[in-house]
């Protein structure tokens, strides 16, 4: 049916997850652009589900990815709150500024 | 056969290209703009592997409203551009190595995956026969009876975090005059109305 393979998906989904966690490590100074490469992790996560519910054949992985989308939506519906409510407090998002919690 | 290997690799590379664009674009709007990109090609990926209803929820949720959402908050933050890219050179050497290991290990794991005989055995909501049901249907005929507990679970969770979200942001300002219903409920006659006896000829001092 598909000439394109299971690995290569899974390479793209790959790629995107390393993006991801580079774009953590690189962003010090900006909140926002972090919550971003948790949306593309979620996004090779996603990828990888549906990768392997399309090559097995079980439909339980399309439907984990609507439940992984669901949670996304609220991680970032809330993230960004928190990020709101902080920078009206400290006028600042800068990753670096928000150690408060080092006691 | 031709043309879907033409378009896995042309939204691969576009995705991969969206993705870079998220994390090293100077402008928090503009990585907005590139999330959306990725997200549309991730979405043409779905369509690829046949999963019409994922990709058409990506496309809905995540550029409907999670990228809306990014950028409104974005927008409404006022954050100086030029100090972004601070710390960035610091920041590379642990950022690149810790990625490249990840990407090395990852891709080592999934060139010498194979799927076991059990697999087929083994699965828990069986594709029907495509030439019998859409995608969309067959997902709803599991979504709704199979795991509807799942659902449910899920409804809360957006519940929960709507809440949650409105509680965190939401300010009481001082100095407003709001309708108060309870209070002019309660109001008697007594409280306000004062009946005073005027002696003809004399009137009110």
């Amino acid at each position: 049916m598909m000439a394109v393979s299971m690995t290569h998906f899974l390479t793209v989904a790959a790629i995107l997850f390393t993006i991801g966690i580079f774009g953590i490590f690189l962003n010090r100074k900006n909140l926002i652009v972090i919550l971003m490469s948790i949306e593309l992790m979620l996004l090779a996560v996603n990828i990888n589900f549906v990768t392997f519910s399309a090559f097995l054949g079980d439909l339980m992985g399309q439907v984990f990815t609507m439940l992984v989308l669901t949670v996304a939506a609220a991680e970032a519906a809330i993230g960004l709150a928190i990020v709101v409510v902080y920078y009206r407090a400290h006028r600042s998002i800068a990753v670096e500024d928000i150690n408060e919690l080092k006691g | 056969m031709i043309a879907a290997t033409l378009a896995f690799y042309l939204f691969a590379a576009f995705a991969t290209i969206g993705a870079l664009n998220v994390i090293f674009q100077r402008n928090p709007v503009h990585s907005v703009l590139w999330l959306i990109f990725t997200f549309f090609n991730a979405a043409g990926l779905f369509v690829l592997l046949g999963a019409e209803f994922v990709a058409m929820i990506l496309v809905v949720v995540y550029v409907g409203a999670v990228a809306v959402l990014f950028l409104f908050v974005v927008m409404m933050l006022d954050i100086n551009i030029t100090v972004v890219r601070e710390g960035f050179l610091k920041y590379l050497p642990v950022g690149l190595g810790i990625g490249g290991i990840l990407l090395v290990e990852l891709i080592t794991v999934f060139t010498s995956w194979a799927i076991s005989d059990e697999a087929d055995a083994l699965r828990i909501a069986p594709t029907p026969d495509m030439a019998d049901v859409s995608n969309t249907e067959a997902l709803g005929n599991i979504l709704y009876t199979d795991f509807a507990y799942l659902f449910q679970a899920a409804g809360i969770i957006l519940l929960v975090a709507m809440i949650g979200s409105i509680v965190l942001t939401h300010r009481t300002r001082s100095g407003v005059r709001k309708q108060v219903i309870a209070q002019q409920n309660a109001r008697t006659p007594a409280d306000t109305l004062e009946i005073v006896k005027v002696e003809s000829g004399k009137g009110l001092s």
